[in-house]
């Protein structure tokens, strides 16, 4: 039994030192929320507006994001649909090609269909998004706190601004300030992101507009997320009322033999 | 009406044995009746296998098994057919509920001693499925496209070239290319689809008909044939059906998919274990995920595999992980005859082989755990330990269940 | 023994059963019902069957008299005869309405809008699925008044190479064919002069 325990002990210090830290900053939760058609409607407009021009969302599309997002029809094809060609029942794709992607960015743009599914939580596209950071040194003058040496231009930036990555000195409790940056190293709670109010949103309105997206982008990842649940719930349910009788034939017979 | 019908099933069984068949195999097969909770996992095993058969089935009219559009089926099966999101969940988590159900009716095995003799046959029956369906599982893998399934893929076949001389030219007659490919996809298709699905129908069959020839164990291990009544029924059995069907196995099979559909529903990517996250972009053979890690069913043996880090005999630590782990496949097969003991269940025997399967179970949750994560020289310490725990288990038993001190074993079945 | 318990208390142990099994068999029926659900419908067409199947819109302004666009376009696969029909084709239309097995179009096989003598919404276009009502073969275009080898008294209209089923130029179909019902009109309505959209009602649009 000794060997049992320590075997456990083990096992429970692994999953200490098991702790990933694949990104260099934690990320900032988000609570997505399918029921707010609003929010998902205005990360619809801002994707359509600010993203699908380099990524497309090729596995969805644009008639059942209308029809689960409550968009009218005649709205989507109106406001969200920017090719003439395009038809409803289109898929959600761009017309940029492969060999100009690669030439401008160095690689070419992924799709997003699935990108909240593959990061494994949707926290890590907005706080992505709010990590952008002056940064002259870099081709296109931007950086990531979160994708250090990110490729891909501050999409939003005239909405945002372009924040400055500053040292940040805080007050400790007892009074000692921390140690001043080094320049090096990303250290979260080192630095904080500063906008330079050149935005055309204010940072609330840009952190609404941020969740928004990352809520749209959620619910593209995975459109039957919904409905899965309230089947789910369902078939439980289900389940559940048909242990009774189950069980009590069950008993009719074992109680011949026990 | 009912003359009728008694008339023409005479006629067909005057053609064919349907109704002594049914006699042989349910209403006159006699099962103990102390079976406990632990004998579920069978007919559990067998609604899961229709289960994927069903579903699987049903994937392949929307699945197209090509390397230019297969991870787009997949995600057009997910929003663009009916339905279709349910029907691969129900595959997907059933892959992983056929390996939660089979280890558990292994280890009851391996608990009350059910592949002592009579029982050798459906002992290798039941390995030869469980190998089989690491297979299928292994094949079906790859059909996402994914990163993650092709990576995986990667690794395992790269595996064959870990065989002196003949290795690197067996990887690509296996791929069929000099890197995973559509070719590769296209005939693991077949093999998942087809061949060892067919394989494991006709591996289930005889490992029923090989237990119903003989019988079914139970908890206590003792031969319930040897008390028979006046007509020659074993006293300590009940028919199979309608006292096990019914009597258990209804309301197990109600339970059993309460969780499997709590799990479908509401975790069918199981936070990554059961649809791991890098299989949500499309297979590039330029980009190796961070982490490759095995889907959890198999984790244990890859721990075994990365655990082998040394040479030895001249021979690199490549092959001797593959080594390893085909040894840890291929030693529960002789399992039989390497238990001494003159009794079957854990009940009666010793405390060394209560203490080595403890040991073992826990080696091998150990193993599967750091399957799933980075190796670090103190896990893979471990993982060694843990696979000489694996091995030892198999190679000292016939030495632990020969010495040992046994208690008595009743004659008849104890209340159950 | 044991097992006899059950049958001395036969009166209530026995009917208890009956009900607990039928109980069973019918939330079981229930679940399989259930279960049979995405199996029947994911053979639906899928969304993308569904988009492929979307409405066209068909330029009608380049078609002269007498003419025919088809099988292109098409609509859910399914090739559409566009056709305008000259005056001659329309003075004769309903000349041999007694050789017609439906010449009214009672039967259900156009929207209530081409429930009419040319069997269109503009007298002299018609729109119809280029599909027999037999076996669902491709009909040809004969549109000369001329005897035929099919039909000596031919005043044109459709023949169809695979049953020999006749139809004329509002699709209907003739008496003693195969075929059992006129050519299928599919909704649809003209957007502006020259554009007619195929595949939806107007006021569903």
């Amino acid at each position: 039994m000794k060997l049992v325990s320590t075997a456990l002990l083990l096992l429970s210090s692994l999953t200490v030192f098991g702790a990933g830290s694949e990104a260099t900053i934690p990320l900032k939760h988000v609570e997505p929320d399918f029921d707010d058609k609003a929010s998902l409607q205005r990360g619809a407009r801002t994707y359509m507006n600010y993203c699908l021009g380099c990524h497309s969302l090729q596995y969805q599309r644009y008639q059942r994001t209308a029809e689960d997002l409550d968009i009218p029809k005649e709205l989507m094809l109106e406001h969200l649909i920017f090719d003439q060609e395009t038809r409803i029942g289109s898929l959600i794709e761009n017309s940029m090609s492969e060999s100009n992607a690669k030439e401008w960015f160095g690689a070419s743009p992924p799709d997003l269909t699935l990108y909240t599914s593959l990061k494994g939580t949707p926290d890590y596209l907005y706080t992505y998004l709010k990590s952008f950071y002056h940064d002259p040194s870099r081709p296109l003058g931007v950086n990531n706190l979160l994708y250090e040496n990110v490729g891909m231009p501050h999409a939003l930036l005239d909405l945002q601004g372009l924040p400055r990555k500053v040292c940040k000195t805080k007050l400790e409790a007892d009074g000692s300030t921390q140690e001043p940056c080094n320049t090096e190293v990303i250290v979260d709670g080192r630095y904080m992101l500063e906008v330079d109010g050149r935005g055309k949103l204010s940072p609330t309105e840009y952190d609404q507009l941020v969740y928004d997206l990352t809520n749209f982008l959620y619910y593209v990842a995975e459109p039957t997320r919904n409905e899965r649940e309230r089947l789910g719930f369902f078939v439980l349910l289900f389940l559940a009322f048909f242990f009774v009788p189950a069980y009590l034939l069950g008993k009719e017979y074992t109680k011949e033999f026990h | 009406m009912i003359t009728a019908l008694r008339n023409f099933m005479g006629w067909i069984d005057d053609r064919l044995p349907v109704t002594e068949t049914y006699e042989k195999h349910m209403s006159k097969y006699y099962a103990p009746k102390n079976l406990n909770i632990w004998y579920l996992f069978g007919v559990l095993g067998f609604v899961v296998l229709i289960n994927q058969l069903l579903t699987g089935i049903w994937l392949t009219m929307s699945y197209v098994p090509t390397g230019e559009a297969a991870f787009a089926s997949v995600e057009y099966i997910m929003r663009d057919v009916d339905y279709g999101w349910l029907l691969r969940y129900m595959h997907s988590t059933g892959a992983s509920a056929f390996f939660v159900v089979v280890y558990l009716h292994m280890f009851r095995g391996l608990m009350y001693g059910s592949y002592q003799k009579p029982r050798e046959l459906i002992w290798i029956l039941g390995m030869l499925i469980y190998v089989a369906l690491m297979a299928e599982g292994f094949f079906g893998y790859l059909l996402p496209w994914g990163n993650m399934s092709f990576w995986g893929a990667q690794v395992i076949v790269s595996l064959a070239g870990a065989i002196p001389i003949v290795g690197e030219d067996l990887a690509i007659w296996v791929r069929g290319d000099f890197n995973m490919s559509g070719v590769t996809l296209n005939r693991f298709f077949a093999l998942h689809v087809v061949l060892v699905p067919l394989v494991l129908l006709v591996l289930v069959v005889l490992h029923i008909l090989a237990l119903h020839e003989v019988g079914s164990n139970n908890p206590d291990g003792v031969d319930v044939k040897k008390h028979l009544d006046a007509e020659g029924r074993p006293l300590d059995s009940v028919p199979f059906h309608p006292y096990h069907t019914i009597g258990h196995d209804l309301s197990a099979i109600v339970v059993f998919l309460f969780i499997f559909c709590a799990v479908l529903f509401f975790y069918p990517d199981g936070g990554g274990y059961l649809i791991e996250h890098p299989n949500y972009e499309p297979a590039d053979p330029l980009k190796t995920p961070e982490l490759i890690a095995p889907v959890w069913y198999y984790t244990p043996f890859y721990s075994m595999l990365r655990a082998a880090t040394f040479p030895l005999f001249g021979l690199d630590a490549k092959f001797w992980g593959l080594v390893v782990m085909a040894g840890a496949i291929a030693l529960p097969f002789v399992l039989p005859w390497l238990d001494r003991s003159p009794v079957r269940s854990m009940r009666y025997k010793g405390r060394p082989s209560k203490v080595f399967l403890v040991l073992f179970v826990i080696a091998f949750f150990i193993l599967g755990y750091l399957g799933t994560v980075h190796p670090t020289p103190l896990k893979t310490l471990i993982a060694q330990v843990c696979t000489g725990i694996y091995f030892a288990y198999f190679l000292l038993m016939p030495w632990y269940t020969s010495v040992e001190m046994t208690k008595p074993v009743p004659d008849r079945v104890t209340t159950g | 023994m044991q097992r006899e318990k059950a049958v001395s208390k036969e009166g209530v142990g026995i009917a208890r059963r009956k009900f607990l099994i039928g109980a069973n068999l019918v939330v079981g029926s229930v679940g399989v019902a259930g279960l049979s659900v995405p199996f029947v419908g994911s053979w639906n067409p899928s969304a993308r069957a569904l988009a492929a199947g979307a409405p066209i819109k068909v330029d009608v302004s380049k078609l002269g008299p007498g003419e025919i666009l088809g099988p292109i376009p098409a609509w859910r696969d399914k090739p559409i005869f566009v056709i305008k029909r000259s005056e001659e084709m329309l003075e004769k239309l309903n000349a041999q309405n007694d050789r017609l097995a439906d010449p009214s179009s009672e039967r259900l096989q156009q929207p209530d809008y081409a429930k009419n003598e040319t069997r269109s919404i503009r007298r002299d276009v018609i729109v119809l699925v280029g599909l027999c009502t037999h076996l669902s073969c491709s009909p040809k275009f004969r549109p000369a008044v001329q005897p035929e080898s099919f039909d000596p008294d031919w005043v044109g209209g459709f023949y169809c190479p695979c049953h020999g089923s006749k139809f004329d130029l509002a699709g209907r179909v003739y008496a003693g064919v195969p075929a059992p019902s006129n050519m299928e009109v599919p909704p649809h309505y003209f957007e502006s002069d020259s554009v007619v959209v195929i595949g939806e009602d107007e006021d569903t649009a």
